[in-house]
């Protein structure tokens, strides 16, 4: 290829003479041939204009076999049954016949099915004879565009299905507009996930704003499933707190067990509902546990704030750091155990008043070069 | 066989209306339809008084024929010779009628005018190329000449259906947002393609990176309206000039009809008139597409023995 760097141009028309019998031998006897030089560089292919690595369907089909094979002896090795051999087993076999303490959770080594390993390609977009198989293959983005063709259309079935009923004199603003419930829109990321295909933010946005003004026409709610397919329920918003059983103990005294941290320390408490109002902390008193003042109201706070200060009796194990981190970590106990005697209401109260959060300050640590956390080494002019 | 150039050119030019379909369609590569198109557009230009066409194809023949990955003929030929002379008739008999489709019945000059086509834009909007084709102007509208629509609007379609006939790709293309549902549904039924999207540079003219290496161009391209959203010509026109792919295009009074092999002056803006196009376009191109099936049927039965059409 680089050895030949001159073209003789004539030559294509030998070729297409060859080629259609009835072409008149007049026309090329009137074009000469004449030698254009190119050089080397032109021949040279353009290595990043080629885009991530492309794997042909032979190639994963062949990746796919081995994984099975593979999949198979590994299940031999470690002498379980290789039919129903699952991926968590991979995983743990995996990870007990080549051990690695590499920090880096994604440079272990890794077995997995090579759907998940090979990003998703689009395989050839033409048969045999050269005809794409898509209508829309020709404007480059099809999937995205036969999306956008596909929302119009519904668009306009939805219209047209407006004007039947207003022209028997049915129609009526307010009926039956799609509900979502709790959910989003795709990102972007998911949605060029699903495409397989880039699309621009603008793209995007737009495609937003169509599926947004379908949803605001009054009979939209035909359309449900197709919108459901764009859009992704959240996470219950408010996670509902999690309860501590209330169980009875053989006297038929009602009780709960929460536990609870701050900073270093730990926590368990058991709250029973005897109506003494009795505190015990680690076999102790807790006036003579917690002498201070400032730790006997933290561990008293979720039970004034709550208006039942005297009912229940308290029993109280501690340990690791000092006294205000423990005070801190019965506190959260308190609250967490007090929740099962309490309704609804008063659990959200109590979550607002911020008894229910766990602190997430720990002591940070000292960096070389510094004094401390923060403290740097005093800084002298000269 | 054996048509010279210059035996072509000894014919008389006005009966050659037909026969210049015919020359194109009688060589099956397409980068030697443009030479004789360049030769036959240039008779054309001769004879209706036109203005010259720059057609900067005649000059640059020497276009590596490598670079274009092309089938020839839809049907893949076989090796046996008896099954290509039945290919080469089904493909050489649409060719020796004028109007082997009769595509001069699907309209007729009321319906035009019933769809408004006739009505073109005020005088100011005015193309300089596209006076031949006005009949006229009144109150500053300029009227578009009928009886000329109905001649090049026969023409488009025969060669339309010739294409179709032949398994070739089309492709249509406007970008007049009004009517870009109606043309993208319009080629989904005929079974064929359509852009009516933002046009990216290189699609056809860098087709081998930006599609894959192997990828068929489209073999002729209908334009429901030359121009884009700036009132500016659309690029595909000239792209498609460039990589000799004929072009079929609407052109309204204030168009440039200039770069279109076959220029159907029209209105592009009625939503009415672009109905009646896509309608014309597509029954077309089904009654090609089944009149293929028809003679391969009936050739494919009396294969064997002599073929009896």
């Amino acid at each position: 290829m680089a050895a030949s760097c001159v073209r003789t141009v004539g030559s294509f028309l030998g070729k297409c003479t060859k080629c259609s019998s009835s072409i008149n031998t007049v026309a090329t006897q009137v074009l000469l041939s004449r030698q254009v030089c190119v050089s080397s560089a032109l021949c040279r292919k353009n290595l990043a204009a080629a885009g991530p690595e492309k794997f042909t369907l032979e190639y994963i089909q062949k990746q796919v076999e081995e994984y099975e094979i593979g999949k198979r002896h590994l299940a031999n090795m470690m002498g379980e049954d290789s039919e129903n051999f699952t991926q968590e087993d991979i995983d743990k076999s995996i990870a007990y016949l080549f051990p690695s303490s590499l920090f880096e959770k994604r440079a272990r080594p890794l077995m997995k099915h090579p759907d998940e390993i090979f990003p998703k390609q689009r395989a050839v977009q033409w048969g045999a004879d050269g005809r794409p198989f898509h209508f829309l293959f020709y404007t480059g983005k099809q999937s995205y565009y036969s999306l956008m063709h596909d929302l119009y259309g519904k668009i306009l079935k939805i219209e047209k299905h407006q004007d039947r009923l207003r022209a028997k004199g049915l129609f009526s603003q307010d009926a039956q507009l799609i509900s979502l419930g709790p959910s989003r829109w795709l990102t972007k990321e998911e949605l060029e996930l699903l495409l397989v295909e880039t699309i621009s933010t603008h793209d995007y946005d737009r495609f937003i704003k169509l599926m947004e003004r379908m949803l605001a026409m009054p009979y939209s709610s035909t359309e449900e499933e197709f919108v459901q397919r764009y859009r992704r329920q959240l996470e219950a918003q408010s996670m509902k707190q999690m309860m501590p059983p209330l169980e009875k103990d053989e006297n038929g005294v009602a009780f709960s067990t929460a536990e609870g941290r701050r900073k270093t320390s730990d926590s368990s408490v058991i709250l029973r509902d005897c109506g003494s109002g009795h505190i015990t902390i680690n076999g102790q008193d807790y006036l003579q546990y917690f002498p201070v003042l400032q730790d006997r109201e933290q561990l008293m706070f979720p039970l004034q704030f709550m208006g039942v200060l005297g009912r229940f009796n308290l029993e109280c194990t501690v340990s690791g750091g000092g006294r205000s981190s423990q005070a801190g970590a019965l506190r959260l106990a308190i609250s967490r155990a007090l929740l099962s005697f309490l309704s609804e209401g008063d659990g959200e109260a109590m979550r607002q008043a911020g008894l229910l959060t766990p602190d997430p300050r720990v002591r940070e640590r000292k960096k070389p070069g510094q004094e401390g956390a923060r403290r740097k080494f005093t800084w002298k002019k000269r | 066989m054996g048509y010279g150039c210059c035996s072509f050119l000894h014919k008389h030019i006005t009966t050659s209306v037909y026969f210049t379909a015919f020359w194109e369609l009688q060589l099956r590569s397409r980068s030697l339809l443009t030479f004789h198109g360049s030769a036959s557009m240039a008779v054309r230009a001769l004879t209706r008084g036109l203005l010259g066409f720059r057609y900067s194809r005649a000059a640059t023949v020497a276009s590596p024929c490598g670079g274009h990955h092309y089938v020839t003929a839809p049907s893949v030929k076989p090796p046996q010779p008896q099954a290509d002379d039945v290919t080469e008739k089904i493909l050489n008999q649409p060719l020796e009628k004028p109007d082997f489709f009769r595509v001069a019945e699907l309209f007729s000059l009321k319906d035009l005018f019933d769809a408004r086509v006739h009505l073109g834009h005020k005088k100011g909007c005015r193309h300089r190329l596209m006076e031949p084709y006005l009949y006229g102007c009144r109150l500053d509208h300029d009227i578009i000449d009928l009886d000329q629509t109905m001649e090049h609007l026969q023409l488009a379609l025969n060669f339309t259906a010739h294409i179709a006939y032949r398994g070739g790709i089309i492709l249509f293309v406007s970008r007049r947002r009004q009517f870009g549902h109606l043309v993208e549904t319009t080629a989904k039924d005929c079974g064929e393609y359509a852009h009516t999207r933002y046009w990216q540079g290189g699609l056809l003219t860098n087709a081998n990176i930006q599609y894959g290496p192997g990828v068929r161009l489209p073999d002729l391209i209908i334009f429901l309206s030359t121009l884009n959203n700036v009132f500016q010509q659309h690029v595909g026109i000239r792209d498609a000039a460039k990589m000799n792919i004929p072009t079929v295009g609407v052109v309204d009074s204030n168009c440039n009809p200039s770069l279109v092999t076959y220029p159907v002056p029209g209105n592009d803006d009625t939503p009415a008139a672009v109905e009646l196009y896509c309608r014309l376009f597509k029954m077309t191109i089904n009654r090609a597409k089944d009149r293929r099936k028809q003679m391969e049927l009936l050739h494919g039965l009396s294969a064997p023995t002599s073929q009896t059409s």
